[in-house]
């Protein structure tokens, strides 16, 4: 029976991927190279600033934000101080400037290919029937996976840190956009439709705005992924608490592990209310 | 004047389009075409025409398919064939921009639920068509709040949908209907979702708007009571066919077939029957010829105890009973003018029998059913009580 099965050659799988690669790292070299320089400039020049910024005043912005984002609660607001200062005082301060940077890139261009991605999706059931799969593949993926072709695209650094996070980071905003849409009660879309909309005002002036909160519990959701990516990205050189972890975890230091993890911990519960507060007030 | 004429107009859901179709025209039930082929007959082979300002109801169960024969109307949904006109345009074969300046001017919307945006305060939904339609801020903001003032809502312009009540809702929706100032409105089950009370206020007020800007009307309901209240005719429909369409009174004295007659009888009668329905040929003397013992003797003919007088032009004058005559005979007169009795209530004969149920129940002789001034029938309690409770043909046979 092995005999059989054996007598199967082996189908060349990897050696087609790996063609593919070559062909795409070859001929789009150029491009490759021009968004690592581009968008290695534009993260640096937004790192430094927010170096730039006096840790007290970025960290009062902070707590007076969230202070209003949560209908002036004083909770999120002193939890917000308290944890910013001790990343500080532990000397992670410009680890999590860079790891703010790596989580806002890869969150912007998540949404703004996701949202779309999403609206063509609840517009067309074939456009669902063909992303769909592609999502559950990206999502089941181990996000590992994505740092080798995004080594081989733009060698190593934050932009293939950014690239991973981002394709690891986008499907929940496209599920959540396509499902919203979807769940707009269908009176709503013939009233719409049955006082003669196109079909942009029907998207923009009753679609979008009564998906608004679906939506935003998508983004909710890449903006964390995009920050659990951080982690492994550092693993191809992106910068940032991601980066203390790994190297805490190579040499086994639990102490300083931990401490980096705590600081991730922390930057993620202020992320994740202050998106969420968004959502809820309108 | 014809103002939507609907032709031959079919709609299936689902695949197996054409199998169903040879079903169809088996006269194979829903069911049995929906377990062959799973398409489900939506409407089909519905033909009618409504003229302008009318209100025309379209009634049925749920499930007979008359919301989508509405939505068929603003091709919210596409038909499979047949042909709609609005004023004599062929809507199936208009392009999208044709179609949307249709939706936009000519005909608008009222849903079950009301439809409104819950994002939008109420003048911002109000606002909604004119606004699609590129209309000038401030120009659709008049009209509109004009419109919400018609409806007694300017005050609430400024609240979402969630803040008012269910009819003050669809008050909205009706004023976010008219204010893009329509030929046409669809309302599709809307007054359904209202508790009764409102119900009733609310079709009052569709009346009296009616009365005022005559819109060309089509009106969905599954409520036969609401249908022959607000309908100039009547369109019954069962598993996607039209089944009768005629005014409430030729539906209800003459159903076309036994599903009519079911759907008819929990109709509270008294409120859709006329005194017409269920008054009988009036037994008459004529007061400037005839004498006692003629009347006498048509009594005994008749099997009656009272006799109504006309003169020569059948003009109503009065009634003469039995014991009268008889002393009159005795007493050897020539004539019936000297026992005429005056004190008989006469009502038209297009009253409601709900109207007149007072007056009858009060009265122990017969009323009088007079038009014009001329006798034309004549009102028993016995068969008037007979025709609430009776099927249709027992009033059918009396008429």
């Amino acid at each position: 029976m092995n005999k059989m099965l054996d007598s199967i050659p082996s189908l060349p799988v990897a050696d087609t991927v790996e063609t593919i690669m070559d062909w795409l790292t070859s001929h789009l070299s150029a491009l490759f190279s021009f968004i690592q320089d581009g968008g290695k400039n534009a993260m640096d020049f937004i790192t430094e600033m927010l170096v730039a910024i006096p840790p007290v005043v970025f960290i009062l912005v902070i707590a007076i934000i969230a202070f209003f984002a949560t209908k002036r609660k004083f909770g999120l607001a002193i939890f917000s101080i308290i944890g910013l200062l001790f990343i500080y005082n532990q000397g992670l301060w410009e680890e999590l400037m860079n790891t703010i940077t790596l989580v806002i890139f890869s969150s912007i261009i998540a949404i703004i290919i996701g949202i779309p991605l999403g609206i063509l999706m609840s517009k067309s059931i074939v456009a669902e029937n063909i992303i769909k799969p592609i999502l559950d593949f990206m999502q089941t993926m181990p996000g590992f996976v994505y740092l080798i072709p995004a080594v081989a695209f733009f060698g190593i650094g934050v932009v293939p840190g950014v690239f991973a996070s981002v394709i690891f980071a986008l499907p929940p905003t496209v599920r959540f956009t396509n499902l919203g849409i979807r769940q707009v009660p269908r009176e709503l879309v013939e009233a719409a439709d049955s006082y003669g909309s196109t079909g942009w005002q029907k998207l923009l002036k009753v679609e979008l705005p009564l998906a608004k909160s679906t939506i935003m519990a998508g983004i909710n959701q890449t903006v964390l992924l995009s920050l659990s990516m951080v982690v492994i990205a550092s693993m191809i050189g992106a910068p940032g608490l991601g980066r203390e972890v790994l190297s805490a975890l190579q040499r086994a230091q639990v102490g300083n592990g931990f401490v980096a993890g705590l600081s991730l911990v922390i930057f993620a519960i202020i992320v994740d209310r202050l998106t969420q507060s968004f959502n809820k007030k309108k | 004047m014809t103002k939507i004429k609907v032709e031959n107009v079919t709609k299936i859901f689902g695949k197996h389009i054409n199998s169903a179709l040879k079903l169809v025209e088996q006269k194979k039930s829903k069911t049995e075409i929906l377990k062959q082929t799973g398409a489900t007959i939506g409407v089909y082979d519905a033909s009618f025409s409504v003229n302008e300002g009318e209100i025309f109801v379209i009634m049925g169960l749920s499930g007979s398919g008359k919301s989508t024969l509405v939505r068929l109307l603003n091709h919210l949904i596409e038909p499979t064939s047949g042909s709609i006109y609005i004023d004599g345009e062929n809507i199936s074969k208009m392009n999208k921009q044709q179609l949307r300046t249709i939706r936009r001017e000519k005909m608008s919307m009222v849903f079950q639920n009301f439809g409104l945006f819950p994002q939008r305060t109420v003048l911002a939904n109000t606002e909604y068509g004119l606004e699609v339609r590129g209309i000038p801020k401030e120009e659709r903001t008049k009209k509109a709040e004009a419109a919400l003032e018609n409806a007694g809502l300017l005050p609430y312009k400024d609240q979402f949908p969630s803040q008012l009540s269910g009819g003050m809702q669809q008050r909205v929706g009706l004023a976010r209907a008219l204010a893009n100032n329509p030929d046409i409105l669809l309302m599709d089950e809307a007054f359904s979702a209202l508790d009764p009370l409102i119900r009733k206020d609310m079709q009052d007020e569709l009346l009296d708007l009616q009365q005022k800007v005559r819109k060309t009307i089509i009106f969905i309901t599954h409520d036969l009571n609401e249908a022959l209240r607000i309908g100039d005719r009547i369109a019954l429909m069962k598993d996607g066919k039209i089944i009768q369409i005629g005014t409430g009174e030729e539906i209800l004295t003459n159903p076309a077939n036994d599903y009519v007659k079911t759907f008819l009888e929990d109709v509270d009668r008294s409120k859709v029957l006329t005194v017409e329905n269920a008054m009988i040929r009036p037994i008459s003397v004529n007061v400037e010829i005839d004498g006692p013992k003629v009347a006498l003797k048509r009594m005994r003919e008749e099997e009656v105890s009272v006799l109504l007088a006309v003169d020569k032009n059948r003009e109503f004058k009065g009634y003469i009973t039995a014991d009268d005559a008889l002393e009159a005979a005795k007493r050897g007169e020539k004539n019936v003018v000297g026992i005429l009795k005056t004190d008989m209530e006469s009502v038209a004969p297009d009253m409601l029998i709900q109207d007149v149920l007072g007056i009858i129940s009060e009265s122990s002789i017969p009323l009088a059913v007079v038009k014009e001034n001329k006798l034309v029938g004549v009102l028993i309690k016995g068969v008037v009580i007979q025709s609430l409770a009776s099927d249709t043909e027992e009033v059918a046979a009396n008429e």
